[in-house]
């Protein structure tokens, strides 16, 4: 699905990407945690194709294809989906109409015929039952006004709307109560399949306990510099980053 | 920064989509203007003798006064003995009807995308036409006819109706008002009538298209509408002109007089030939449009979607000096390359208890200045008045400008006014948003400027709104900065 070899970005003339190494297979979930600014949310940026970072090495491969020749929006039709951290606003645009230019978008991109307003509707009703949200929320300006939680859930319905091959959450949880985590995480699962992939950042041990990883990487100064198992979380939770940045100092 | 330029390149080098003109024969008066031409004009139409008067008187005004410098435009000074004022396709005679009109003339508004046959048959909207100087077609006439409503060309109503004509022509822009308005009075050629009766309520959108073919011309019409107690009509207004490399002039002046409980509301859609992206050519855009809410309760609404000329000068105003009465303003103004706007509106409360709103969005790209100059003036007596004023600007590129000066006079204590600005660009992270989900960045603009512009765009009758919106995504196309 993704293979990530020697990734380096650079913003101005801050080196932010120090060499990423990493290999997503179908059906794989991919948990990245590590500290404030290690990168991150650079990551996430960098594969959805943000033209203020400057890719200065390694590759990206994505279903066979150099990811990084793709224009941002042909990376979101070949079916790469990034859930923002920080989702923006667009006064006056609806979430309706905002998806629905999305949706036939793609499906335009993808020789597919467009919906018509009937059927847009009854696939959006469709995902708003996953995701749990109301319409009159998607009425409403994008993200304008929204709280916290009410972005990061619209950004999980568009996840739903677009059905992504490879999904990049990028702190989906932060901003979230109890409950909608449970919503949001039940949103993901029930859109994973065993032909996309799931890309989690996370400061947090808990979200993981509804959206389990097959595993755990951790960020540090650009680069992946320990890799394990769902278990990785929970010692990280435990113990912090300083074991981490002490056996990076030692290396 | 280098992806802007480009796309700004892009932006600019797209081409005005009606910018071509068609081999029209035509009847024109010698260039310059005189006594002799404004009487050559009234008697190509036909006139009266009051109206020819008339005109004279305006002409006479004209010619001792200065024009205006106080906009923040620049433009080399016009020649107005230069210009060719009037200029008529050859026809025969007069059609009686649409089958009678020039096929050369029906391609004319087929290319402009207003098919009149269609038009008449299939939308419900009468339509009148108006090129060059002259009003060529009015569909439904005999539908409206039956409800009393007049809706005609300026001068079949000067011929027809010329009680109505003496009685509210000028009523609401005297000759007097101002330079353009001075020049249109001596010199206007053709326009649109509409009459409301009492009690009436206009079952059709009325709508007049305009459009400068002839090289060298000015076109000045003029549009009355005039509705009586208890009526209701909404009207629109289209234009374009081909690309030339001369400036072209226009100076048009609208008219509404709304009576006692009447609701007129006023839509256009300019898309004049706005120049080249060196800024040559273009026409330059001096209209004076006025309403006068004379009546108790009456209402006027403009809405304005600017996407044209050159030079635009422009500020539709309302009196509102019937009590209770209330007027709004709605304006998208987007200029792009070259083009200067200085265009807002004038709400002047001398009624008690009278409303007005102003909501104007400013679109600035390119090169190019946008200024929003509104007054809003609550005189004394007009006691428990209010005002809304919202005037936003968004700027797409740093070589734009965006101005505002509103003015503000509030001679009572009972009244209130609130004024809100804000300015703002288009963010980057608002189009990679879109673009991630897909969208391409042209769309992401679009869809950006139309919620930008949605309020105003709301006001539009729906199928002109859609041509709005289009119009503004043309315009804008790529213009990201
Ligand atoms: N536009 C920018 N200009 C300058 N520096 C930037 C920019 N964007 C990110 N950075 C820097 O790059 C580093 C990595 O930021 P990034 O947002 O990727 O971190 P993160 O791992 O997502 O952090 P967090 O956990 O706080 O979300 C930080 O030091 C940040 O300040
Ligand atoms: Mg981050």
């Amino acid at each position: 699905m993704l293979s990530i070899k020697n990734l380096q970005a650079k913003i101005g003339d801050k080196q932010i990407l120090n060499g990423i190494n990493l290999e997503v297979k179908p059906g794989e979930v991919h948990a990245i945690m590590g500290p404030n600014g290690s990168g991150k949310s650079t990551l996430a940026s960098v594969l959805a194709g943000r033209e203020e970072f400057e890719v200065t090495g390694g590759e990206v491969v994505y279903n066979g294809k150099d990811l990084l020749e793709f224009s941002p929006e042909d990376r979101a039709r070949e079916g790469v989906f990034l859930a923002f951290q920080y989702p923006v606003e667009i006064p006056g645009v609806s979430t309706i109409n905002f998806m629905k230019t999305a949706v036939n978008q793609i499906r335009k991109y993808r020789g597919q015929e467009t919906l018509d307003a009937v059927s847009f509707l009854g696939l959006m009703k469709e995902k708003m039952k996953l995701v749990e949200i109301d319409q009159s929320l998607l009425n409403r300006s994008l993200n304008e006004g929204f709280s916290g939680g009410e972005k990061k859930r619209n950004e999980i319905f568009q996840m739903a709307m677009l059905e992504p091959k490879l999904s990049i959450l990028d702190e989906t949880d932060s901003g979230l109560d109890i409950d909608a985590l449970k919503i949001v995480a039940g949103g993901v699962n029930k859109l994973r399949s065993s032909n996309n992939s799931t890309i989690v950042v996370t400061h947090y041990q808990r979200l993981l306990e509804y959206i389990v990883p097959d595993f755990v990487h951790v960020l540090y100064k650009g680069k992946i510099v320990k890799s394990g198992g769902k278990e990785l979380a929970l010692e990280l939770e435990a113990k912090g980053y300083d074991w981490i940045k002490d056996e990076v100092a030692v290396a | 920064m280098s992806k802007d330029n480009q796309l700004l390149e892009e932006l600019t080098s797209r081409e005005y989509e009606h910018g071509w003109n068609v081999a029209l024969e035509t009847d024109s008066a010698p260039k310059g203007l005189n006594e002799d031409i404004v009487k050559f004009i009234s008697e190509r139409k036909n006139e009266p003798e009051w109206m020819l008067e008339w005109r004279l008187k305006a002409f006479r005004l004209w010619s001792k006064m200065t024009e205006p410098k106080w906009p923040n435009v620049t433009y080399p000074a016009i020649n107005y003995q230069d210009i060719i004022y009037y200029s008529a396709p050859k026809q025969s005679a007069k059609p009686k009807n649409l089958e009678d009109v020039d096929p050369e003339l029906i391609k004319t508004f087929e290319k402009l995308g207003i098919s009149l046959t269609e038009q008449k048959r299939l939308t419900g909207v009468a339509v009148d036409a108006v090129i060059d100087s002259v009003s060529v077609a009015t569909t439904f006439k005999e539908k409206l006819g039956e409800l009393g409503i007049i809706f005609c060309s300026f001068s079949e109503a000067v011929r027809e109706h010329p009680e109505l004509i003496k009685k509210y022509l000028g009523s609401v822009v005297p000759m007097s008002d101002n330079y353009f308005a001075a020049l249109n009075s001596a010199v206007f050629s053709d326009g649109s009538f509409c009459y409301i009766p009492k009690g009436v309520r206009c079952p059709m959108e009325l709508s007049t298209y305009f459009r400068i073919n002839a090289a060298n011309t000015g076109q000045f019409e003029r549009t009355l509408i005039v509705a009586e107690e208890g009526s209701y009509v909404s009207y629109l207004e289209g234009c374009t002109a081909p690309m030339r490399d001369e400036n072209q002039l226009h100076a048009a002046v609208v008219e509404i007089y709304a009576m006692k409980d009447s609701h007129v509301k006023y839509s256009t859609v300019q898309n004049w030939y706005p120049g080249d992206k060196e800024g040559k050519g273009g026409i330059y855009n001096f209209v004076t449009k006025r309403a006068l809410c004379a009546g108790d309760n009456s209402k006027v609404s403009w809405t304005q979607v600017e996407t044209g000329s050159a030079i635009t000068w422009k500020y539709p105003s309302c009196v509102l000096k019937g009590d209770n009465s209330s007027g709004e303003f709605y304006s998208v103004a987007v200029t792009n390359n070259m083009q200067q706007a200085d265009t807002g509106t004038k709400m002047i409360h001398i009624g008690k208890n009278t409303k007005s709103r102003i909501v104007s969005k400013g679109i600035s790209a390119g090169k190019s200045q946008n200024s929003y100059r509104g007054q809003v003036h609550i005189m004394k007596r007009a006691e428990g008045s209010r005002n809304f004023s919202q005037c936003d600007s968004l700027l797409m590129g740093d070589q734009c400008g965006a101005h505002t000066f509103p003015y503000i006079d509030v001679e009572n204590s009972s009244s209130k006014v609130e004024h809100e600005a804000t300015t703002s660009k288009i963010g980057e992270d608002q189009i990679f948003y879109c673009q991630q989900r897909g969208i391409d960045e042209e769309s992401a603009v679009a869809l950006i400027v139309n919620g930008y512009a949605k309020e105003v765009l709301n006001q539009l009758p729906m199928e002109f709104a859609v041509e709005a919106q289009k119009l503004l995504a043309l315009t804008l196309e790529g213009s990201v900065g």
